[in-house]
C-alpha cells in the first residue's frame, strides 16, 4: 500500500493502462472476455472512481448517483437524436448537464450532512427516477425508454436512409472491441484525474472533512465550497458514465435512475474499498461478473461442471450449488458482501494489505501502517 | 480450425456447380446455385462446420413477469429436446408444412443458453449481448414485456441475429417499432380489441361508462389506445384513463377513485403480478358488489393468462378476456403441445409457453426450409410463411410487420373449474379474419435484410 503511495504518477499509470488495455487477454480464461461485459467493466469503473472521490474521500454517502447517470444517458441519446452520432457532443454536453444537475442537487443535500445528506440525495434520486418514468415522459419516453429513430433531425449528419444510424466517432464504430477502447480511454483519463485529486491539496482537505469537519471550521476554512465541488466532480463522473453507455449502447431508460442503481455503486465502492484507489474497480468487476457469468449459469453447465464426479455425487453438487447460480446470483453476492463486511471493513482492499503486511513481516519489515494504510487508502 | 479441409471441400463443390452452370444447368438447378452464395458469405455466429448451434433464451426470472418467464423457459427446453429427436417429437407431429427432421436444424445438434431479463431493457440488452458476443447465438427467443422486446428487437437489427419474440402484447413490437429481424408470433392489443368488442357489446351492452388501469410502458398504451377505439366504437363512454408503474405492488391509491368516477366498468391493462393484484384489490374493494348507473359493476381484463387466473383464485370467476392460446383447445396440434409438456413437467402449458416454443420451432424449420442459417435468407422463408397444426388453426406470417395472424381466444374465468388448471372457459373463437389489419395503420420501418 505504502509502495503505491511512493510510486511515482506516471508508472502508476502506465501499469494501470497496460491492465485496462490489456482486459480482452487476461479475462478470457474467467469467461468474461467480450466485448459488451468489458465495456460494462469501464463505464461502472468511471461511475464508481467517481463515486468515491466524494464518498471515500470526503464520507459523504450519497443515495442518489444513478441520477446523475440517468441524466447523462438521456442526454446523450438526445445529442444522437438531435446533432450527430458522433460520440464527443454527446459526451461532453451529457458531462455539462450531469455536472449541473450535481451542482444544484449538492447545494440543497448538502446543507446536510451523515443521514440526513444520504436520505435527501436518495429522495432526489427518487424524484428523478418518478419524473423520467411518468412525468417527463415526453422527453424520456418512461418505461418503454429512449431510442433512436430514423426521421430524427440529426442536423449534423446526412440523413440515413435504410436502418438506424450507430454510433461512431469520427468514422469507427462504437460497438464491439472499439467501442471498449474507447471506454478504457475514458477510465484511464478518469483514474489519472482522480489520482490527482488524491494527491493533490484539494483531496488532502478532503479528507480533513471526513476525519473531522468540525476541527476543519475552526482553523478558518468554509467546508462547504469543497463538499460541493467534490460531489459536483462525481456528479460529472457519473454524467460520463452515463453517456458511455449511451455510446456503445444507444437506448436510455429510466431503471438507470432507480434507486437499486444507486445503491449498486455503493457497493461496488465498499466491497472494494473506500477511499482506496483501486478498490472501487475490484468491485465493479466484481458485481458486474456475478451479474453477467454467474447469473448465467444453469444445471446444465453445472453438469458439465462437475462432470468428473460420480453421478450420484455430481447430483448431489449440482443439487447443492444451483441455488447459489443463475437466477440466484443476488444469494451468493449477498453472502460474500455480509462476509466482506464483517470481516473486512475495508474492502477487497483491506484483504490484499492483510496478506501483504503478513508477507512483508515474514520478510523482516515492521509492521508499521497497515491501520494507516486502511484508513488513507492507496 | 478444423475448418481448412472442409472449406477446401466446399470449394470443389463451387467449381462443380460452376462448370455444371456453364454447360447449360444453371437454369435448372438456381437453388444450388444461390445457396452456395450463402455459404461463401460470412454473417455474425456463423456455426460454420461445428456440430451443434446455440439458441439464446432470455426471459424474466425475477420480477413481475416472473412466472410467465419460468413457463417460457420450460417450453424453451421442451423445444430444444424436440428439435433434437428427444420425447415425443410435440408440434414436430402436427405442424404443416414441416422440414424438420428431428435431427437438430440442418443436421447440427440444438443447445441452448439462458438469461434473466429482470423485466428490464437494460438488462435484458446486456443479457441479450453476452448471448450474442460470448455464447455466439444464432438466435434468441423470450421476453415476457413488450418495452423489452422493443429494446431487444432493436438490438437484433444492429447485431444481424435473429429474435422470435416470445410473449409481447403492445402494437407496437410488429408496429411502429417493428424491425426486419424480429418476429413475433403472439397476437396483439389491437387484435384483442377487435375480438372482444362484440362479446362486450352483447354482454353488457351499448351503455356503459369504463375505467382504464393501465401499465405504463408501451404495451399499457397501446392496449389502452385499442381497447378505447373498441368500447368507443360499441358507444362507451371513456371516464378516465389513469396510468400506473409496472410492479407497483398495492394498487389501493388507484382503485379508491375508481368507486367515485360514475364509471360502471373497470378495465385492467396490467398483465403478471399486476394484474394479480390489482384484480384482488378491485375485488376487495367491494367493486363487482356494486351497481352503478342501474347496472351490475364489471371488470374486464383485455389480456388474459391461465398463470394470472391462477394467481387470482376465486377473483377471477366470471372476467372476460382474451388470449393467445388455452391449453384446453382440442385440436391435434394443442393437445399433442399438451401432452409433451404434461409428460415433462406435470402441468398443462400457459399461452405463454405455447408461443414461445412454436416460435422456436417456426425458427428451426424456416432454417431448413432456407437451407442455411445465414439470417436474410431465413428471415426471406419466415416472412409470409402458411402453417397449420401449431394450436392456432391456419396461420400466416405476414411479411410486412412480421406478425402472425389467426384466430383469437374470448376467455371468462370459469364459474365451474373443474381441476386446478380449468380456470378458463372460452367464450368464442373469433376468426382471423375479424381480427385482421392493414399494416400500415401503425407506421414503422422493418430496416435492410442485410446489416
Amino acid at each position: 500500500m505504502n509502495k503505491l503511495k511512493m510510486m511515482p504518477e506516471w508508472l502508476i499509470m502506465v501499469v494501470f493502462a497496460a491492465a485496462i488495455l490489456t482486459m480482452p487477454i487476461w479475462m478470457s480464461p474467467l469467461g468474461a472476455a467480450y466485448p459488451d461485459l468489458l465495456q460494462k467493466f469501464a463505464i461502472f469503473g468511471v461511475f464508481a472512481i467517481g463515486y468515491n472521490i466524494l464518498f471515500g474521500l470526503t464520507g459523504y454517502l450519497s443515495f442518489g448517483h444513478a441520477a446523475f447517470l440517468g441524466v447523462g444517458s438521456y442526454t446523450a441519446v438526445w445529442s444522437f437524436k438531435l446533432l450527430t452520432m458522433n460520440v464527443l457532443p454527446a459526451i461532453f454536453f451529457s458531462v455539462l448537464f450531469a455536472g449541473v444537475f450535481a451542482a444544484i442537487i449538492g447545494f440543497i443535500s448538502l446543507r446536510r450532512s451523515g443521514i440526513y445528506f444520504s436520505i435527501l440525495t436518495l429522495a432526489f434520486a427518487q424524484m428523478s427516477y418518478n419524473l423520467a418514468y411518468s412525468v417527463l415522459t415526453p422527453i424520456t419516453n418512461g418505461e418503454t425508454g429512449l431510442q433512436l429513430e430514423r426521421d430524427d433531425p440529426r442536423i449534423f449528419d446526412t440523413a440515413v436512409t435504410e436502418g438506424l444510424p450507430t454510433t461512431e466517432l469520427f468514422g469507427l464504430s462504437m460497438s464491439g472491441y472499439s467501442g471498449f477502447y474507447v471506454c478504457a480511454a475514458f477510465l484511464i483519463i478518469a483514474f489519472y484525474v482522480s489520482l490527482r485529486i488524491f494527491r493533490s491539496p484539494f483531496g488532502l482537505k478532503l479528507r480533513a472533512i471526513k476525519s473531522n469537519q468540525t476541527r476543519m471550521r475552526y482553523t478558518g476554512y468554509s467546508t462547504r465550497p469543497y463538499l460541493l465541488t467534490a460531489f459536483v466532480i462525481s456528479g460529472m463522473y457519473a454524467g460520463l458514465a452515463g453517456s458511455l453507455m449511451a455510446v456503445t449502447d444507444p437506448l436510455a431508460g429510466a431503471e438507470r435512475m432507480q434507486w437499486t442503481a444507486s445503491g449498486e455503486v455503493v457497493l461496488m465502492t465498499i466491497l472494494g474499498g473506500v477511499g482506496t484507489l483501486i478498490g472501487p474497480l475490484l468491485g465493479v468487476g466484481i458485481i458486474k461478473y456475478f451479474e453477467n457469468i454467474f447469473s448465467a449459469i444453469n444445471e446444465t453447465v453445472l453438469h458439465g461442471f462437475f462432470d468428473f464426479l460420480p453421478s450420484w455425487l455430481q447430483e448431489f453438487m449440482v443439487f447443492i450449488t444451483s441455488p447459489f447460480v443463475g437466477e440466484g446470483w443476488h444469494l451468493t453476492l449477498g453472502i460474500l458482501f455480509m462476509l466482506i463486511v464483517a470481516f473486512l471493513p475495508g474492502g477487497i482492499m483491506e484483504g490484499i494489505d492483510k496478506i501483504k503486511s503478513k508477507f512483508s513481516k515474514s520478510s523482516g519489515q515492521s509492521d508499521d501502517s497497515t491501520t494507516e494504510a486502511v484508513r488513507e487508502g492507496a | 480450425m478444423s475448418t481448412d479441409k472442409k472449406n477446401g471441400s466446399s470449394c470443389s463443390r463451387r467449381t462443380v456447380l460452376k462448370s455444371g452452370a456453364a454447360l447449360g444447368a444453371a437454369s435448372a438447378m438456381p437453388m444450388f446455385y444461390t445457396r452456395d452464395a450463402w455459404a461463401a458469405k460470412d454473417f455474425r455466429n456463423n456455426p460454420g462446420n461445428a456440430s451443434s448451434v446455440t439458441i439464446g433464451f432470455n426471459v424474466p426470472q425475477s420480477g413481475a413477469y416472473a412466472d410467465e418467464g419460468a413457463d417460457e423457459l420450460r417450453a424453451f427446453k421442451l423445444a430444444v429436446k424436440h428439435l433434437n429427436g428427444e420425447g415425443d417429437g410435440g408440434m414436430m407431429q402436427t405442424m404443416k408444412p414441416m422440414n424438420l427432421t428431428g435431427n437438430g436444424i440442418l443436421g447440427k445438434k440444438v443447445e441452448f443458453v439462458t438469461g434473466d431479463t429482470q423485466t428490464k431493457s437494460d438488462a435484458a440488452r446486456a443479457s441479450a449481448k453476452r448471448m450474442i458476443e460470448k455464447d455466439r447465438v444464432i438466435m434468441f427467443s423470450g421476453g415476457s414485456s413488450s418495452g423489452v422486446a422493443v429494446a431487444v428487437q432493436g438490438l437484433a437489427q444492429e447485431m444481424g441475429v435473429i429474435f422470435m419474440a416470445g410473449l409481447t402484447h403492445s402494437n407496437d413490437t410488429t408496429g411502429k417499432d417493428k424491425r426486419r429481424y424480429g418476429f413475433r408470433h403472439f397476437f396483439n392489443a389491437y387484435m384483442s380489441g377487435a375480438a372482444l368488442g362484440p362479446v362486450l357489446e352483447s354482454e353488457y351492452g351499448t351503455n356503459r361508462r369504463a375505467y382504464h388501469l393501465t401499465a405504463d410502458y408501451t404495451w399499457g398504451w397501446t392496449q389502452e389506445e385499442s381497447i378505447k377505439n373498441t368500447t368507443e366504437a360499441l358507444g362507451w363512454e371513456t371516464a378516465k384513463t389513469v396510468r400506473t408503474p409496472v410492479g407497483a405492488g398495492d394498487f389501493s391509491q388507484y382503485i379508491t377513485p375508481v368507486l367515485n368516477s360514475g364509471a360502471d366498468v373497470l378495465i385492467l391493462n396490467h398483465y403478471g403480478k399486476d394484474m394479480i393484484n390489482s384484480l384482488t384489490q378491485a375485488i376487495q374493494f367491494g367493486l363487482r358488489d356494486k351497481n352503478v348507473n342501474g347496472k351490475d359493476f364489471q371488470i374486464i381484463v383485455p389480456l388474459f393468462s391461465r398463470l394470472m387466473a391462477q394467481g387470482a383464485g376465486e377473483n377471477i370467476k366470471g372476467i372476460l378476456g382474451t388470449t393467445n392460446w388455452n391449453w384446453a383447445l382440442q385440436d391435434a396440434g394443442s393437445q399433442a403441445f399438451v401432452k409433451a409438456f404434461g409428460q415433462e413437467y406435470g402441468f398443462p402449458p400457459s399461452q405463454a409457453a405455447h408461443t414461445c416454443y412454436v416460435q422456436t420451432l417456426l425458427y428451426a424449420n424456416a432454417c431448413e426450409m432456407a437451407g442455411t442459417f445465414y439470417p436474410p435468407e431465413v428471415i426471406k422463408q419466415l416472412e409470409g410463411f402458411k402453417f397449420d397444426g401449431m394450436g392456432n388453426g391456419p396461420t400466416e406470417y405476414r411479411a410486412e410487420d412480421h406478425q402472425c395472424f389467426k384466430d383469437v381466444l374470448v376467455v371468462k374465468g370459469n364459474q365451474n373449474p373443474s381441476s386446478q388448471f380449468d380456470l378458463l372457459e372460452i367464450v368464442q373463437e373469433v376468426p382471423r379474419a375479424q381480427v385482421e389489419y392493414d399494416a400500415k395503420i401503425f407506421g414503422g420501418e422493418l430496416g435492410p435484410y442485410e446489416v
